[in-house]
């Protein structure tokens, strides 16, 4: 049983090396939120302000996009009126909000995680589940 | 795994097939595929990742065969008389009914439930390392759950097996589809379709439209032989004049019985914002007693509760049909020496079984230092690490003669092949090989793993 233990744990320590998740938050629903828990892997590697700081706001953004505001609400009413065929030719607020994450993460990983050999990966990549946190291999160790 | 047998393979014919198998590899890699074409689940897609169905799709054409001829049969029979006698509005009502009905239906049949995508290897392997920290120590620990608080309320999130993650509170997994479905209502054979997140309001909105239509229509068909049997004449003799409108009362009311009762029950629903899964496994009655209820994701409001299932924000769908497969998730087409695993067919264990033992084999005759790699005494996992994608790894349960080694090497491939069981499902996902950090590791423990089941028996 040792072999296989040194095994699973090489390919585990590869994994960590590589890879960090931020999980996501359920405490407030279903609502998207991910964790602002500051993960041990990157203490050496940034500023633990900085990332719940990036957290914080992706998570605020994600609650604007699902938020049931007055726009949202007028147009789920008009989708119904017109039998949902609206959604053929207009774009969602979701996807709107969506497209606003995917320009926030891009502009993050210009300004803070790439200068430090981190790069974060858009959660809808992920189907919501995770926010990856890719470490630059020649940097672990 | 059970069909692995040992099979004589001709060398000759070794040094054609993985040139050919490496050229339809290539060829296949060149063509991007869209990642509808990989999808694990059992769904059907059509217009090319546009629309997206079960692949059980039940009963849709029944339930729209129903729809259709009722609707021809009124609007062909019933409607010129009824437009006679009583108003013109009639049809236009039926058609806007009609309309709403069949755009809903459709919506609901070829609209993505909200299906979740499958972990990759490297997220299950993180939860899995999460879990194993915080204590057992057997290969398959009993089914996993974890608690989690949501306002105030104790939510067990269940570890889904086959999805590789903790489900998403309300996530259920959906055993026709063999999806992961978010806020999972039910799986209905009539629109052929899971019933989910996404699609929730296209289903409300179709039961409640064909209430309406089904009792419109039956309304106006009572009218109709009332009317008929009115000018003096009886019921049968106005019947034998549109035999039709028998066959669309008879239709009708059959079904409003349980269409009134399924657009009740979910009206009921929508209020108290539940899902029929919810509901049925009563997670939260025990608690009704007490205030509104124990539903945590209620907001304590019917007119709120209505709002944010039907008028909510529409979420994305998750699962990116359309979107193309990275090219290096595809068949690894490149250095001969590494193990080609049949790309997408690779579902079935004795087709990879047979292809492994090939490779395998292919390698010990090419391979001229196999010898050197049986070394006595010395922990089997070093040639593992060392000797990477190439043929080492292989050697030593199939090519060992000496029989202490081959007892270590039995020792060290029987716990493995538990282990790498698992691996070899995880690589026939093909996500596996896109994340997986360390390739080399895991194909070696695949090939390690495969053999032994087939290697050992010829050996004694």
């Amino acid at each position: 049983m040792a072999e296989t233990h040194s095994l699973q744990d090489m390919r585990q320590q590869a994994s960590i090396a590589a890879k960090v998740f931020i999980q996501r938050d359920y405490t407030n629903g279903t609502m998207c939120q991910f964790q602002t828990k500051f993960p041990s892997e990157l203490e050496t590697r940034m500023d633990k302000q900085q990332f719940e700081e990036t957290v914080r706001i992706l998570n605020n953004l994600y609650a604007e996009a699902e938020k049931l505001g007055s726009q949202s609400f007028f147009e789920g009413c008009l989708a119904c009126l017109t039998a949902y065929t609206v959604f053929i030719c207009m774009e969602t607020h979701y996807e709107k909000v969506l497209k606003k994450i995917a320009k926030y993460i891009q502009e993050q990983n210009d300004k803070i995680y790439a200068p430090r050999g981190l790069l974060l990966t858009d959660p809808i990549e992920r189907g919501l589940r995770v926010i990856t946190i890719f470490e630059d291999r020649s940097f672990s160790r | 795994m059970k069909n692995c047998e040992y099979q004589q393979i001709d060398p000759r014919a070794l040094s054609v097939a993985p040139l050919s198998a490496q050229s339809h590899a290539e060829e296949k890699a060149r063509r991007p595929r869209r990642k509808w074409e990989v999808f694990p689940g059992k769904n059907r897609f059509f217009c090319d990742g546009r629309l997206i169905l079960a692949r059980q799709s039940g009963v849709l054409p029944l339930t729209l065969g129903l729809i259709v001829v009722t609707c021809g049969l009124f609007f062909a029979f019933d409607c010129p008389f009824l437009v006679e006698h009583l108003t013109v509005f009639i049809p236009v009502i039926g058609g806007v009914l009609v309309v709403f009905v069949v755009t809903s239906l459709l919506r609901t049949s070829f609209t993505d439930p909200g299906i979740l995508p499958r972990a990759t290897a490297d997220e299950a392997a993180d939860i899995e390392r999460q879990i194993d920290t915080s204590g057992s120590s057997t290969y398959r620990p009993p089914p996993r759950t974890k608690e989690i608080l949501i306002n105030q309320q104790v939510v067990k999130l269940k570890y889904c097996f086959t999805c590789k993650m903790f489900r998403p509170p309300r996530t259920s997994h959906c055993s026709l589809c063999d999806n992961c479905v978010e806020c999972f209502d039910h799986h209905c054979p009539w629109v052929g379709n899971c019933v989910g997140k996404r699609n929730y309001r296209f289903f409300y909105s179709f039961i409640i439209s064909l209430s309406f239509l089904t009792s419109f229509i039956f309304g106006c068909v009572i009218t109709h032989i009332t009317l008929r049997s009115q000018a003096g004449k009886s019921i049968v003799q106005a019947i034998q004049e549109s035999p039709a409108s028998v066959v669309e009362l008879v239709i009708c009311f059959f079904s409003i019985w349980s269409i009134l009762g399924l657009s009740g029950f979910h009206t009921y629903l929508v209020a108290s914002n539940l899902t029929t899964n919810e509901d049925i496994k009563g997670s939260w009655s025990s608690k009704r007693g007490a205030e509104d209820s124990g539903n945590p994701y209620s907001h304590n409001n019917i007119i709120i509760n209505c709002c944010v299932t039907l008028c909510g924000p529409m979420p994305p769908s998750l699962i990116d049909r359309r979107g193309f497969v990275p090219p290096d998730e595809a068949v690894p087409a490149a250095p001969a020496s590494e193990m080609e695993l049949p790309p997408f067919t690779a579902k079935s264990d004795a087709n990879m079984c047979h292809q492994s033992t090939k490779d395998v084999l292919e390698r010990m005759l090419n391979s001229s230092d196999f010898h050197g790699l049986c070394p006595a005494g010395t922990p089997k996992t070093t040639p593992l690490v060392q000797e990477g994608p190439a043929s080492a790894p292989a050697e030593p349960p199939a090519g060992c003669s000496r029989p202490h080694e081959r007892g270590a090497a039995a020792r060290l491939c029987r716990p493995l092949s538990k282990h790498s069981r698992r691996d070899s499902l995880h690589s026939i996902n093909p996500a596996f090989r896109l994340a997986s950090p360390s390739p080399s590791l895991s194909r070696s423990a695949l090939i390690l793993g495969d053999a032994p089941n087939m290697g050992f028996v010829p050996l004694r």
